[in-house]
């Protein structure tokens, strides 16, 4: 497992990405079917870099959610990486320009790979990940594009389902269970009387003002 | 769209930039660490319920459902990513055919 040799290192962080490259692909499919354009679903991939906030993105628009809503679910959802961020200002000790860079590197896969193998894994994983997620984003994006009515291939389905496997390694222990149950029940009370894209917020809220 | 698509990203951005330039001590207490472990639990959560389960301002039970259970299984029997989706797509389309 900790294993720092170079060889081992970057053959790790290949095989990260290609698995990342097929989560890319499913994300632009659903974004071209959620009615963003194949221009707005690859820049986001460039830009955004982190497959959860673009998930929940065009989840919440494809849904009816207003732009402004899904923005904001983003940004909630972005925020883990400032945490991350954090962690690994000291072992990277970047400054500058190299700074800069590394920020967009910043996601789930770089900061686990930098916390087990050192710098070294997370500049391999970062550009790894970021070459393929954007490979597969193009092509999911073009595949999706290309189908009339995506509710026919069941594609309305895609998106819980790839929420649903963000989710599950998350849920380790009864209290994070209880409150992944209780957002959800949160979320779908609102729904009839919020606007769309909002009950997804008040879940958010819930789990920010409940006490440990 | 593209103003909330720069927002969001630029966004995004800075709060990766933020976790690497701010002093470890101006934010990190336990309190914020166990907030934001809770944050992603259940925008996670709210999403898959809302997802799943409603259309428009109203609640349904439809072929979606099938589709999350389908997800659920593959996921319990370890499958990789592309398979959870592919199994949740599946099984929605077919139940839409019957």
């Amino acid at each position: 497992m900790d294993d720092h040799s170079r060889p081992a290192v970057l053959r790790d962080a290949l095989g990260i990405g290609v698995a990342v490259g097929a989560f890319g692909l499913s994300y632009g499919a659903i974004a071209t079917a959620s009615g963003f354009s194949v221009l707005q679903t690859c820049a986001l991939s460039v830009l955004m870099f982190t497959g959860a906030s673009q998930f929940a993105l065009v989840g919440v628009v494809g849904a009816g959610g207003s732009a402004i809503a899904g923005a904001v679910t983003a940004l909630l959802l972005g925020s883990r990486n400032a945490l991350y961020g954090l962690r690994l200002s000291s072992m990277l000790r970047v400054r500058g320009a190299r700074r800069a860079v590394a920020a967009q590197f910043v996601i789930d896969e770089s900061t686990a790979m930098a916390l087990a193998r050192g710098r070294r894994g997370f500049w391999a994983t970062g550009v790894a990940v970021f070459a393929c997620w954007n490979v597969g984003t193009a092509l999911g994006a073009f595949g999706g594009a290309a189908i009339a009515d995506p509710r026919t291939f069941g594609l309305d389905a895609a998106a819980p389902a790839a929420f649903l496997a963000l989710l599950h390694p998350r849920l380790e222990g009864r209290r994070t269970r209880v409150l992944a149950l209780g957002a959800a029940a949160a979320a779908l009370v609102a729904v009839p009387v919020a606007p769309a894209g909002v009950p997804v917020l008040v879940a958010a809220a819930v789990a920010i003002a409940v006490r440990d | 769209m593209w103003t909330a698509i720069l927002l969001a990203a630029g966004g995004c951005y800075l709060l990766k930039l933020a976790g690497l330039s701010v002093p470890r001590r101006v934010i990190e207490s336990p309190r914020v660490e166990r907030a934001a472990a809770r944050l992603p639990v259940a925008l996670l959560a709210a999403l898959i319920a809302t997802s799943t389960f409603a259309a428009g301002h109203v609640l349904v039970l439809d072929a979606r459902a099938g589709g999350l259970a389908a997800a659920g299984a593959a996921l319990a029997l370890r499958a990789p990513f592309l398979v959870i989706v592919a199994a949740a797509t599946v099984t929605t389309a077919a139940l839409r055919l019957v």
